[in-house]
């Protein structure tokens, strides 16, 4: 794990306090280290799923309030756990492969599109120390192990035996090849700004004067191309052409029942969750607080490196991430149900003719500004 | 050996057979279809060999132009023109299969010998870790700017050839069968580009 620069406070390290505890009962470094190797793996394992039926239940709920309806009510306190009663239900239901189906590829397809997403969760950070791992190459690995998912889908809608299920696939994968160059180019200008493709330092960068520092004053534009690119990857609705009800049944998935729909529906919400936080640690200053932390811990007169304070602004910094990435889910289920779909020609328009012109003016635009002011656009 | 070299042996010795039977299977399998996915299958096995030579930019990087866009290519072309047609039986199937079979065998004799006479410097450099990005973006800003701008140019071009091939209204006549081109079937929001229209 890389060491932290020194300006910014270590924050709390939960690896390195319980390696030492390990090596107190006796432990060799190496044990240590294998223990302690899959509890942040589980725990954001976990974290995903969890995440997916709060976002499902939001999804019901709000989707409910924009139509004027109730939605889920009996089960549980405000119907919060009909994600749960969902989920079982996907998860007890037949598992159908069509007769004139790929069987393998057929199985293999839905498993490809969530493995990368959930692989994806490796460099979101909520806090210093707080996540699986700071490798260099950060965001660069989660543009990449996005580009993998398209497969799972060719698969899919190609083993289904099914036009239906083919066109999706295919408008699957048209989709979010024109939609991940933009993303990577808005990606590159907030790289290009903080000298770093590690998401840790890509929020190191944005703290210091609180809100005012967050990147989204510096990257407006920037901002709009990733979420619209987000979306678009995530096939939510505006851009949900690969499952268009109304003209291909529901694309690539149509064959699907059971455990293996499920996938795909996990997936799909996994993904937006994960692009949710991704904007908050790129343009909305990841785990930092709108004042600064720092400042707000002088006034009180603490060392920002006493224990209790450690675990107090860590917890802060876990809530502010996921506060504000669920803030944007918010945003995305609300445009869900507000806007229409757009068409296919409009969407690939809107990606080649629109985003891509404009994204390559926001990165040339960002290295004149970073030559012309070295102090606010990184150094 | 310690936990981490023994897991990187046995993730070495499961990657490399990935990548040699994937690679078989390309080749050997009938149905195309199947070869494809397998050559994702292979190119991400290679971004792992990477990964445990330390590079994971050129890991990151080979996924992200290999799997994502060649392959992902590769699958698009095959699906969009996916017939089912049998093809026409070639003769002297058998006699082709053994000449390209014993070419294949000669050329990796050849390899493997030069693989065991090269005098590989064993431990090898010093793997730089997440200073590599750095020392790429040098390279390639310095002593390999003129490779680089000459693969540019050479995607520019082949760009380039592609939009005046899929834009058949450039031309006055089909290049194929070299009839005048049927104008009123390309969907168009403008007039030609290049020529006038054919009376």
């Amino acid at each position: 794990m890389v060491i932290a620069p020194a300006v910014v406070s270590p924050g709390l390290d939960l690896e390195s306090s319980f390696t030492q505890l390990l090596q107190g009962f006796g432990l060799s470094p190496g044990a240590a280290h294998l223990l302690w190797l899959p509890l942040p793996m589980l725990l954001v394992l976990v974290a995903a799923v969890v995440g997916v039926l709060v976002n499902v239940w939001l999804e019901r709920k709000i989707s409910a309030a924009v139509q004027q309806r109730i939605g889920p009510e009996y089960a549980g306190a405000l119907g919060i756990l009909q994600p749960m009663a969902d989920g079982l239900k996907l998860l007890f239901k037949e598992d159908i492969i069509p007769a004139r189906a790929d069987g393998l590829l057929f199985t293999l397809g839905p498993v490809l599109v969530l493995v990368p997403v959930i692989l994806s969760w490796l460099v979101v950070p909520f806090g210093q120390h707080l996540l699986i791992s700071n490798v260099g190459v950060g965001i660069f690995l989660w543009i990449s192990l996005s580009s993998i998912q398209p497969i799972g889908l060719l698969m899919a809608g190609y083993a289904s035996n099914n036009k239906y299920s083919l066109l999706g696939g295919l408008r699957a994968a048209a989709q979010s090849i024109s939609y991940e160059i933009p993303l990577a180019l808005a990606v590159l200008a907030i790289v290009m700004m903080s000298n770093s493709l590690s998401t840790v330092d890509i929020v190191n960068q944005q703290t210091g004067a609180g809100i005012l520092s967050w990147n989204i004053w510096r990257q407006p534009v920037g901002f709009l191309i990733f979420w619209i690119c987000a979306l678009a990857e995530c096939e939510r609705l505006p851009f949900d052409l690969p499952e268009a009800e109304e003209e291909l049944v529901a694309g690539y998935q149509t064959e699907y029942s059971g455990m293996k729909f499920a996938l795909f529906y996990l997936g799909s919400y996994i993904n937006l969750v994960l692009s949710a936080l991704l904007v908050a640690v790129l343009y909305l200053g990841g785990w930092g607080f709108p004042l600064p932390v720092e400042w707000i811990v002088g006034l009180t007169g603490q060392s920002v490196d006493a224990p209790l304070v450690q675990v107090i602004t860590a917890t802060t910094g876990i809530v502010m991430t996921v506060l504000k990435a669920y803030l944007l889910v918010f945003f995305a289920i609300l445009l869900r149900w507000t806007v229409p779909r757009v068409r296919i020609d409009q969407l690939l328009d809107l990606g080649w003719k629109f985003l891509l012109p404009i994204a390559l003016v926001n990165l040339l635009v960002t290295a004149g500004l970073k030559l012309a002011f070295p102090a606010f656009f990184g150094g | 050996m310690t936990i981490a070299s023994s897991t990187q042996f046995i993730c070495f010795v499961a990657l490399s057979a990935a990548v040699a039977i994937g690679a078989l299977g390309v080749v050997l399998l009938p149905n195309i279809v199947y070869s494809a996915f397998l050559l994702g299958g292979v190119f991400l096995s290679v971004a792992g060999l990477y990964l445990l030579l330390n590079a994971s930019f050129v890991a990151a990087a080979q996924i992200l132009v290999y799997v994502g866009a060649v392959n992902v290519l590769i699958l698009f072309a095959i699906m969009l023109v996916n017939k089912k047609e049998n093809l026409a039986a070639i003769p002297g199937l058998a006699l082709r299969r053994v000449l390209s079979g014993a070419v294949c065998a000669g050329l990796f004799a050849l390899l493997l010998r030069v693989a065991f006479s090269t005098p590989w410097a064993t431990p090898g450099p010093v793997p730089l870790g997440d200073e590599a990005t750095i020392r790429i973006g040098e390279h390639l800003f310095s002593d390999y700017l003129l490779p680089f701008e000459l693969a540019s140019v050479l995607l520019l071009m082949a760009m380039i050839g592609a939009i005046v091939l899929a834009r058949r209204d450039v031309f006055a006549s089909d290049i194929v069968t070299g009839e005048p081109a049927d104008q009123g079937l390309i969907e168009k929001s403008r007039t030609p580009l290049l020529l006038e229209k054919p009376n």
